[in-house]
């Protein structure tokens, strides 16, 4: 059964690896010069440069730094806004114009009024990372307290539950499963954000990296730049499955492919 | 599990006040009628069965008594006091209890629950939790979470929860509706002799008339579109009840036989 899962995994891994090995043998053989392209040795030899003088390291610490600073303030406003929206339909009324006309604005786009409030640095990049964060979170949240089991709440308020317990101990166990989802899917955003916001103009962490890579003509160390990246996402990704497979086991995993 | 007193004896005389008192009770849930113009007293200490064909307002009728509906003309009184919302002192145990348990607490978490509610001091609960999963029959199921319990363990831990709010009034909604015939036994005796030693006044909904008359003080039968009472008997067995020799009785005969023929009526 393992076995059999280790080679279904290796099998995924065949096309991958050729697809780098052609590259590699095309570049070598057509000598390629090029400012966006550079064969899969010199992405590798420039990643381990990059770690071996620990520029990539420090982008890296900024880059998750404004990430989870960001996802974190998003995410404590958003679940509280989305569990009061979804307890309160009166509230969510009231809101709903108010929320639905601010959430489609791109979170990029405040860049620049964050930037005349803020400056440069991780204040700015946070905020924008925040807000991009608050509406999957507020969204999924609210219907996940709506979807709560309604005999939940009728125990609650047989017991004379109060309100503030009411929440803490009935509302916010019972829509966690569906909210550690809502959170998944906001760190994924969270980090896109980020280094979005330093390609775009933050002169820190590894968006500020590739685009220093990319003004000193060096697409070697860009492309390992972009792969890093790619690997931070993934792993990021990874940890958050198991945490949601640890903290909520199986179930909570079903009808949502990782 | 030991009966600990004596059944209190219900006041028959009819003087005394009652407990739970419906006066002209109409509701009209979306533009339908689903109880109209319900008048009931239910004595202190009393154990009251409704029965009725399906979709005929029981359960709507006891959650009026619960204090989860509120009348749309008339009024619903608890010991004297209008009831404007759910109290304390009454006990609901639904019938999926899959559902009103907390999946992520233990048994003796879900217990915990309601003297959480009720205020009980973190240090005093332990103790009157192994009390409660002891009296209803799960001593050292504590651990267990409810998706690890069958299903008449999940209704005893239901029951145990609502214990612990210490109820006047215990309302029960078809409890045993989802279980086997043997475990549906058992438990039927359990609550009647927790009932007696706690001396709690009782209104239980079932669709089983048998069930309905082996428990009860009183059944009352309601007729549907719109709920209202049909039948009332008074039932004369004497206590406590046994699962054989009760159901033998001519008593219990004679009023399975008028319940079945009121049902069979209501039904056509």
């Amino acid at each position: 059964m393992t076995s059999d899962n280790a080679k279904e995994k290796a099998k995924a891994l065949v096309l991958p690896v050729a697809v780098l090995l052609a590259f590699e043998a095309w570049a070598r053989a057509t000598h390629l010069q090029s400012d966006s392209l550079a064969p899969p040795s010199e992405i590798a030899m420039a990643l381990a440069g990059a770690f071996a003088d620990f520029s990539i390291l420090a982008a890296t610490r900024d880059t998750l730094f404004a990430t989870f600073a960001g996802l974190a303030i998003g995410t404590v406003i958003g679940l509280a806004l989305g569990i009061a929206f979804g307890i309160s339909d009166t509230l969510n009324r009231l809101m709903e114009v108010t929320v639905e006309a601010i959430r489609p604005i791109p979170s990029i786009a405040l860049l620049p009024i964050a930037l005349i409030a803020l400056g440069f640095g991780y204040r700015m990049e946070i905020v924008i990372v925040a807000f991009a964060c608050v509406w999957p979170i507020l969204i999924l949240s609210r219907a996940a307290v709506r979807s709560i089991e309604p005999r939940l709440m009728e125990v609650a308020r047989a017991l004379r539950l109060p309100p503030a317990q009411r929440v803490w101990k009935i509302i916010i166990p019972a829509a966690l499963p569906r909210i550690f989802v809502a959170f998944r899917l906001s760190a994924g955003i969270a980090l896109i954000v980020a280094v979005t916001v330093e390609i775009a103009i933050n002169p820190l962490g590894l968006g500020a990296g590739i685009m220093l890579a990319q003004q000193a003509l060096r697409p070697d160390l860009m492309l390992a730049y972009l792969v890093w990246i790619g690997i931070i996402g993934y792993l990021l990704n990874i940890g958050l499955v198991v945490a949601q497979h640890r903290l909520f086991g199986r179930a909570a995993l079903s009808g949502d492919s990782a | 599990m030991a009966i600990a007193a004596k059944r209190r004896e219900p006041d028959v005389s009819g003087h005394s006040n009652p407990q739970i008192a419906f006066a002209e009770v109409t509701l009209e849930l979306g533009g339908k009628t689903i109880i109209e113009n319900l008048s009931l007293g239910v004595r202190p200490g009393e154990f009251l069965c409704i029965v009725g064909a399906s979709g005929c307002g029981k359960t709507t009728a006891l959650r009026l008594a619960a204090g989860l509906y509120q009348p749309t003309s008339g009024k619903v009184n608890f010991d004297g006091q209008p009831m404007l919302h759910p109290r304390r002192e009454i006990a609901i145990v639904f019938q999926d209890y899959g559902k009103a348990l907390l999946p992520w607490r233990t048994a003796a978490g879900n217990v915990s629950l309601a003297l959480e509610a009720g205020g009980m001091p973190a240090a005093e609960r332990p103790a009157r939790i192994e009390e409660l999963l002891r009296t209803v029959g799960l001593p050292g199921h504590a651990g267990k979470y409810p998706a690890e319990m069958s299903g008449g363990m999940q209704q005893r831990l239901q029951i145990a929860r609502c214990l612990a709010q210490e109820p006047k009034t215990l309302l029960m909604d078809e409890p045993f509706g989802a279980l086997d015939a043997m475990t549906r036994q058992g438990l039927q005796d359990e609550v009647l002799a927790l009932v007696a030693a706690s001396g709690a006044t009782v209104i239980f909904v079932t669709h089983d008339l048998d069930e309905a008359i082996y428990l009860g003080d009183r059944v009352i039968g309601l007729l549907p579109h719109p709920g209202r009472i049909g039948i009332e008997l008074a039932v004369n067995l004497p206590r406590p009840r046994d699962q054989l020799s009760t159901r033998e009785q001519p008593e219990f005969l004679r009023l399975r036989r008028q319940l079945f023929d009121f049902i069979k009526a209501t039904e056509q």
